[in-house]
């Protein structure tokens, strides 16, 4: 271990020291001034950004014993993960104020689940992925519980706490098999080991891997694993399902590329067909059950178990082409679901949740802008051309045409089709009906101007998507 | 003589126990902490086995890693207890029902 060391890791360390720095410094600010803990934390991810973008990894650099990679996957991913985090923030701050739950916990905690994430994102070791993933689970669990007198949050939190917990050990039970079998808990090594004595690959091996991929899908939230997603996405306070159902989807696909496809890429074969079960489930469950749905946070909650199925199924080709438009997926759906639940955000005021569909009817009258703004967003997640959603989709579906699962791709366009149908009742309902409730919008000129930029990335992302996916395809090709 | 299989065998058991008495019990939720720490200690059990017997130190480096993380999230568990039985006064599994999942 050499100085340089702590260079290329600087990312973490820098954001552990101005987690400490917000920790003291909330302690000295009062009640009515707390937004100042809310500047002090988008200062904090504001160096964090300049940080990221001064230390560029050229390749892979190795460090800590092995077990810390610092790569351009880890730092596309860190950077998103930051802008995400200061996106959430910046929604919250107002909905949390008037709710009277504007707590420094909130951003606090926020914080340490960034830290979380960016220590999957940078894993190379069985250990770092899971110290990274309990500091971002623990926070997350603490964020859904914020809002202390709520009995749906803590109800939400409970269950969110329990099948967490059982998916963190499936997952361990399934790292000590590998450990077992491998004898390594880095990922390279593992993959070596793997490579380099083929009779590795037998039993006990496969019931390793089938507990790691419980661990996993229960972090994507993929059928059948999914049963705490839209209870948390329902019974958390929004500004905290913003916050779960943006970043951490980042961190779920790092821990996916990093264990899955670094470490047991050799075992491929195997773990290919659990993946496409799995993934065809969420993708037939989410689009399914989002129709029945009438409370918007459940129904995006059930979509984004769907969106959940394209990723996987992007990542169980194996193909590097396949990788690249899962990161491409990711990346875009996050945008499309930071604005979504931003929306939800700008139609709640104190006291009132917009939480139901037929709160965005007649949204046109009351706000012909951010009526748009939704429609945008709706038609992206929906996968309607020229938004970024529809380019995504097409992605990966011919990523999964090109490994030669054309069947796959029909159910694919298929689940699309009746998945687009819960999108437009938003629409339908913002246009062709009369508003109940005709309060005029009350949000800050920088939410509406960073929610307007958010959705109409959406589009800009689609009309130029090229730039992003070649990135992408570089990372990972 | 005690080999690898038996120490596997008996995490294996415990894995199951866990599992089926979080399952199994609908009345107390602090019973099904106390299933979640079993659990993390039927994985230790794998790790300090498969540890000694590949003569390899960094399982049980990973065994106090995991000690470390249960009692966090032992603390958390509890946190959301309490912040549970203030809202709803009962701590039973099945009055976890006002969300359909």
């Amino acid at each position: 271990m050499n100085l340089m060391d702590y260079v290329v890791a600087a990312p973490e360390i820098t954001l552990l020291g101005l987690i400490c720095f917000v920790l003291i410094a909330d302690l000295f600010i009062d009640d009515e001034n707390r937004v100042r803990t809310f500047w002090i934390s988008i200062l904090a991810l504001g160096t964090m950004l300049l940080v990221l973008n001064a230390i560029v990894p050229d390749a892979r650099s190795v460090i800590f014993s092995g077990s810390y990679v610092s790569d351009p996957l880890s730092q596309i991913l860190k950077i998103a993960a930051v802008i995400f985090v200061a996106i959430a923030f910046l929604y919250s701050r107002d909905y949390l104020r008037a709710n009277e739950i504007h707590k420094g916990e909130f951003y606090l905690l926020g914080l340490i689940g960034l830290l979380g994430m960016m220590i999957m994102m940078s894993a190379n070791s069985m250990l770092t992925m899971y110290l990274g993933l309990e500091t971002l689970a623990l926070s997350m669990y603490a964020l859904v519980a914020i809002d202390r007198n709520n009995a749906t949050s803590a109800e939400s939190a409970m269950k969110y706490f329990i099948l967490g917990a059982i998916a963190s050990g499936c997952l361990l039970y399934g790292i000590s098999w590998i450990y077992g079998v491998t004898g390594s808990l880095e990922f390279h090594e593992m993959s070596a080991a793997i490579t380099a004595d083929p009779s590795l690959n037998s039993l006990p091996l496969w019931f390793g891997l089938a507990f790691l991929i419980v661990g996993i899908g229960f972090k994507f939230g993929a059928v059948p694993f999914h049963m705490w997603l839209p209870d948390v996405y329902q019974g958390a306070r929004t500004p905290v399902t913003l916050y779960i159902a943006t970043a951490p989807k980042l961190a779920a696909l790092a821990l996916f590329l990093r264990i899955l496809v670094d470490g047991l890429g050799g075992l491929h074969d195997t773990w290919a067909a659990m993946i496409m079960i799995i993934a065809v489930l969420s993708l037939l469950v989410g689009n399914f059950v989002a129709i029945a749905q009438t409370n918007i946070k459940r129904m995006l909650g059930y979509s984004t178990i769907a969106h959940v199925g394209f990723i996987l199924l992007a990542l169980f080709t194996g193909t590097k082409q396949g990788n690249a438009v899962a990161l491409f997926y990711t990346l875009t759906y996050v945008v499309a679901a930071a604005g979504a639940f931003g929306m939800i955000i700008l139609l709640s005021r104190r006291g009132y949740d917009a939480e139901n569909l037929s709160d965005f009817r007649g949204l046109n009258a009351r706000s012909p802008w951010f009526a748009l703004m939704m429609m945008f967003l709706m038609f992206s997640m929906a996968g309607v051309p020229p938004f970024v959603g529809f380019f995504a989709k097409l992605n990966v579906i011919s990523a999964v045409v090109d490994s030669g699962f054309t069947g796959l791709a029909v159910l694919m366009v298929l689940a699309s089709v009746v998945g687009a149908y819960y999108y437009l009742r938003v629409i339908w309902y913002m246009y062709f009906e009369d508003a109940e409730d005709k309060a005029v919008l009350q949000a800050s000129t920088d939410m509406r101007v960073v929610l307007s930029l958010n959705s109409v990335a959406v589009l800009a992302l689609g009309i130029v998507p090229g730039w992003l996916l070649v990135r992408c395809i570089q990372i990972l090709g | 003589m005690i080999g690898l299989e038996h120490y596997l065998t008996l995490a294996a058991m415990l894995f199951v126990l866990s599992i089926a008495g979080i399952i199994v019990n609908r009345r107390n939720l602090i019973l099904i902490l106390m299933c979640i720490e079993l659990m993390l200690l039927a994985v230790n059990f794998n790790f300090i086995a498969f540890s000694r017997y590949l003569g390899d130190e960094t399982g049980q480096i990973f065994v106090f890693f995991i000690l470390t993380v249960a009692a966090a999230e032992a603390a958390i568990g509890l946190a959301i207890l309490v912040v549970l039985f203030r809202n709803k006064r009962s701590i039973a599994v099945q009055e976890l029902n006002a969300l359909k999942g």
